[in-house]
């Protein structure tokens, strides 16, 4: 007999206490189920309407995010093609944003995709959590280069990752197959960081 | 290692990046009329010079677009990288 009650486990259920291990130098830490919607949108005529719908612009530079709070609470957009964007929102909201989006880009040429499970989200901040990224990531993270608003799809020990930059905190959304390997690699990086014992 | 420029996202490690083959390898105009030797010749054979030679790359740890760049086949320095959408650039 199966148990009929489905439990939703995020892929580093579990890791928690491991992952504040860094602490302070890196705070480590998932940020699960975060409802995530890959929005392709060739047609730039509707996207003022989906702008109405996220409460937030749609980042034209490459390699940026936009934040901002709309009818659906605090939202980022991420920029992942020259017409693919990637809608990051407070959990569960995947199923309304889906179809408010669909509304807004009615009959254009378009496409909104629930990637909620795609990806799980690793928030890192603390001293030397750009040291600790350093360690695997070629892409330069010093402020001058990345300043808050940067988001960067590229390689960190291996794994494909998105790299948000916001302003206190680096946020790195890695498929979830991916997430228990790149945790374990994380917290072998920033052995250097760990406390000494006394 | 070597740096790509990637024209949406900028200069990024080698590894990051799909090789996609010759560039402008016009689809035939008329398919049917082809022989066989002929599209052997459309599907197998390339160019192979020495020297600058456009060719296809695919970002594909990034924003997975697909772009031309002009590469020097003897020193691999990258002389140009441009859109699929526009002309390839006169390089010396």
């Amino acid at each position: 007999m199966t148990a009929d009650i489905a439990t939703r486990r995020s892929p580093l259920d579990g890791w928690t206490s491991r992952l504040a291990e860094l602490a302070p130098a890196v705070r480590l830490a998932e940020r699960p189920f975060v409802s995530q919607l890959t929005l392709r949108l060739p047609d730039s005529s509707r996207a003022a309407a989906v702008s109405t719908v996220l409460g937030v612009e749609l980042p034209s530079a490459p390699c940026t995010f936009a934040k901002g709070t709309g009818p659906h609470g605090p939202v980022e957009v991420c920029w992942l093609g020259p017409d693919e964007y990637l809608v990051l929102a407070q959990p569960g909201l995947q199923r309304t944003l889906e179809s408010a989006l669909r509304a807004a880009i009615g009959d254009a040429h378009g496409a909104v995709v629930d990637v909620s499970a795609q990806r799980t989200t690793l928030t890192l901040s603390g001293p030397n959590a750009r040291d600790l990224l350093a360690h695997g990531c070629a892409v330069d993270l010093h402020p001058s280069v990345s300043p808050t608003g940067t988001c960067v799809q590229t390689l960190l020990a291996q794994a494909g990752i998105i790299l948000l930059v916001r302003e206190a905190e680096f946020v790195v959304l890695v498929r979830a197959s991916f997430a228990t390997y790149l945790a374990a690699w994380l917290l072998d990086a920033g052995t250097e960081y760990r406390e000494q014992p006394t | 290692m070597q740096l790509i420029p990637c024209p949406w996202c900028g200069p990024r490690e080698e590894v990051e990046f799909h090789y996609g083959g010759q560039a402008h390898v016009a689809y035939p105009a008329e398919p049917a009329e082809l022989s066989d030797e002929e599209w052997a010749s459309f599907v197998f054979f390339r160019d192979n010079p020495r020297g600058p030679f456009a060719e296809r790359w695919s970002h594909a740890a990034g924003c997975r677009r697909w772009f031309n760049a002009v590469r020097d086949t003897r020193s691999y320095e990258l002389l140009a990288v441009y859109r699929p959408d526009q002309e390839r650039p006169v390089t010396t």
